[in-house]
């Protein structure tokens, strides 16, 4: 892949500069621990610039979640049809209840399960357990909600410290109910970040929902698996039609608009293909070593990438789907040119700083870069070193990389690196729209999507065309 | 009349050492002394009021938490009892072993007796029978801020029984720390093993605290438990009784409250070496079994 060209103003020297000068307004042992997780960006360096997966430094602002969140929030909870229950207290199920934009089909009720189901801990349950109202509760879900397909409960943090034996009662009520019941020890004090949960969740789906089921079609040379979409604003939707377009069959998407027989049915599939990394690689490297199925990283924002992804996968298969993939991609070109066309020269030369959870950051680039803009800089909350890696050559050099970065570090950041847009999550945006600067809430597509595909790409450029250039700002005046 | 003032006492040691006993008697003891008392048993096993209420099992307050819904619901007449000499009883209860948490029992426990107002001005003393080791911060729930000031540790010439005191001693340093808890001595509860009294005395004596009272062996007071009777209430005029009522009244005039100096792991095995209690440490038998 070309390196990116240089951005105006941004070395490797001044951007050290920046983070040394940030640095320099903490304390010293807050100095010293935030230091490795900020870097400029070397895109040919073998290993990459920041240090990730670390506990938070105390006394900073996060933007972390915890591993229950990334159990029953990015795993669990896109899964249609099966309930879900929040084993513990009440709140955090209540707010966790849909709360992330994951768009499912179904009758809710019926065929899809939207709701919150939680076991609502008393001082009671506390200290006599929670075992016997767990197992209470799922019989009365299943007498009420007779169409579930399953039942997951996803501990949270005093399940852990009591000792509740989740997994006791789900392996009984399994056999009780004849339904599966899938126990998920997500207790949330576990890990540094919800990464721990999407890790959690993996392991509960390898050993209790993989290979447990059959899909009902005979299997065929063209079946493939969506691994780590989760249907974010409809994404599912948008990227499903083009796979089928080329000729693949995709028989299951974990776990945007999921089922879960399909889910468990996925270790006959062909190839998986995935798009959240960070969450389910885990699964994707156990299909591979126990079922022998590939896969390999796809990228849908944006027409470049979604062209290099559709050849990729195209290497994997037939004659007949590579030529399916260059008609689709003709198809499509003028379809996308209209767009760049109209878009491009009102944001050709903008720039934009992204920092959102494991992936969108370095996936989305592709996307941006299509419209003109430019990205100075780059972060996610909870990834690790490969995402990083995978990041670098994304980046132009010198860029600015931040892992985990805290509200003080990036609002001097932005002040100083003065991007056109900002992307990042709910909790930073009316700070930087109160500076005055256009800002995309990245986590949910602002209620706003899909931005996966060709239907997708559509939507996306108006929407960074309408935040960057909307009139607002300039009726703005800021009283500082 | 000046106001009097409430005594806050937590008695803890090792599981199995005689605790509920040994505080049912002596508070007996300080009833026949006209004191009024309040028990609060800290243990799910709930036996820390049944000789003064010569019953069986007493309403736990987790108990009717668990049967009434919420702790709000509970009434302080539904757990708090009346038995021998007036004394007010109360258990915490919980959950069996291997479920739940009983420390969180303890806490929820106290909080409502506090609420409620079981703490009534007419109290001399009241007495906080803790299970076992502090395990957890439920536990230690009664020796908290102003909760028990006073700390009783109940002992034996047996190693893990010293053990034990030795342990919740760093306990109490934690809190004393923060807050106005002190130990304030030993209670030997005879094992009859060898210079008992000497190696308690001189624990304490490393401790920075006394051995309050050395309680001999009696098999009274397993008659008088049988009837669920504390000896006090059985046999007024037994020895044992006498003896009771003696360690009753040192606590009454009781002013050595000190923050305790817990011994390192090998101070307090020297100390039983040098009382025959352990062997001499050989570092060529660790480890090695019988045949090998």
């Amino acid at each position: 892949m070309a390196e990116r060209k240089p951005i105006k103003g941004i070395t490797i020297e001044s951007t050290e500069k920046l983070i040394a000068d940030t640095l320099a307004e903490m304390p010293e042992k807050a100095q010293k621990k935030r230091a490795p997780h900020l870097g400029a960006n070397e895109p040919g360096a073998s290993a990459c610039a920041v240090k990730s997966n670390k506990k938070v430094v105390p006394g900073v602002m996060s933007q972390r979640g915890c591993a229950y969140a990334g159990a029953k929030g990015v795993v669990w909870g896109p899964i249609r049809d099966m309930i879900h229950v929040s084993h513990g207290p009440v709140g955090c199920g209540v707010y966790s209840w849909g709360t992330r934009r994951n768009l499912m089909q179904g009758i809710p009720g019926v065929t899809s399960f939207p709701m919150d189901f939680t076991s609502d801990f008393q001082e009671r349950d506390i200290v006599y357990g929670g075992d016997l109202k767990l197992e209470k509760l799922l019989r009365e879900a299943d007498e009420l909600f007779p169409l579930n397909k399953g039942m997951s409960v996803l501990s949270e943090c005093p399940v852990g410290l009591i000792g509740d034996d989740i997994n006791a009662v789900a392996k009984k009520m399994e056999k009780e109910l004849d339904k599966l019941v899938v126990p998920c020890n997500c207790e949330g004090f576990r890990g540094v970040s919800q990464s721990l949960g999407h890790h959690i969740s993996n392991d509960s789906i390898r050993d209790h929902i993989i290979g447990k089921f059959k899909f009902k079609e005979e299997a065929g040379p063209y079946d493939i698996a969506l691994i780590g979409d989760y249907n974010i604003g409809g994404d599912v939707w948008a990227a499903k039609p083009i796979l089928e377009e080329i000729g693949l069959n995709v028989k299951s998407v974990w776990t945007g608009d999921g089922e879960v027989e399909k889910i468990g049915a996925t270790h006959s599939v062909k190839l998986n293909l995935i798009h959240c990394y960070r969450s389910m690689n885990y699964m994707c490297k156990v299909m591979e070593e126990k079922w022998n199925i590939p896969w390999l990283e796809y990228n849908f924002f944006g027409p470049t990438k979604i062209e290099e992804s559709l050849r990729a996968i195209g290497e994997l298969f037939d004659d007949k789907i590579r030529k399916n993939v260059e008609k689709v991609i003709k198809k499509y070109k003028p379809v996308m040119k209209e767009v760049t066309d109209e878009y491009k020269p009102r944001l050709e030369g903008k720039t934009a700083m992204l920092f959102v959870g494991g992936l969108r950051p370095r996936h989305t680039i592709g996307a941006y870069e299509d419209l003109g803009i430019q990205i100075t800089g780059a972060g996610y909350e909870f990834a690790h070193q490969d995402d990083y890696d995978r990041t670098a050559p994304e980046m132009a050099k010198g860029t600015l990389i931040y892992d985990d970065v805290s509200e003080f570090e990036l609002e001097k950041f932005v002040e100083e690196l003065k991007p056109d847009l900002v992307g990042s999550g709910i909790k930073e945006k009316y700070v930087f729209q109160k500076a005055g600067i256009p800002f995309r809430q990245m986590h949910s597509w602002d209620y706003s999507g899909p931005y996966h595909g060709y239907e997708g790409f559509k939507i996306f450029a108006r929407d960074i065309d309408m935040a960057i250039n909307s009139p607002t700002w300039d009726l703005v005046k800021s009283p500082f | 009349m000046a106001e009097k003032k409430l005594r806050q006492i937590a008695i803890y040691g090792k599981g199995g050492i005689g605790k509920s006993t040994t505080t049912q008697n002596t508070v007996a003891g300080l009833a026949s002394l006209g004191k009024r008392i309040l028990i609060i048993g800290c243990d799910p096993k709930a036996d820390s009021t049944r000789l003064i209420l010569h019953a069986k099992a007493q309403d736990t307050v987790m108990d009717k938490v668990r049967e009434l819904g919420t702790v709000e619901d509970l009434e302080l007449d539904d757990v708090c009892k009346r038995g021998y000499g007036e004394v007010m009883c109360v258990e915490s209860g919980g959950p069996e072993p291997g479920v739940g948490c009983a420390g969180r029992g303890v806490i929820t426990a106290i909080n409502f007796l506090e609420e409620e107002g079981a703490y009534t001005p007419d109290l001399d003393y009241v007495f906080y029978d803790v299970l076992g080791d502090v395990v957890c911060g439920g536990f230690a729930m009664p020796i908290r801020e102003n909760k028990a000031q006073e700390i009783y540790i109940v002992v034996s010439g047996e190693m893990m029984a010293m053990y034990a005191a030795n342990n919740i001693c760093k306990g109490i340093v934690k809190y004393a720390a923060s807050g106005s808890v002190r130990l304030a001595g030993l209670i030997c509860n005879s094992r009859e093993t060898d210079r008992e009294a000497d190696l308690i005395e001189a624990l304490a004596a490393r401790l920075g605290t006394q051995m309050i009272h050395f309680v001999p062996r009696d098999n009274q007071v397993q008659r008088a438990e049988l009837r669920r009777m504390t000896v006090i209430e059985y046999s007024p005029d037994h020895k044992q009784a006498a003896e009771y009522r003696t360690l009753a009244q040192k606590i009454v005039d009781n002013e050595m409250f000190v923050v305790p100096t817990p011994l390192e792991m090998e101070d307090l095995e020297d100390l039983l070496m040098e009382f025959g209690i352990m062997e001499a440490e050989d570092e060529t038998i660790v480890g090695v079994a019988e045949n090998a």
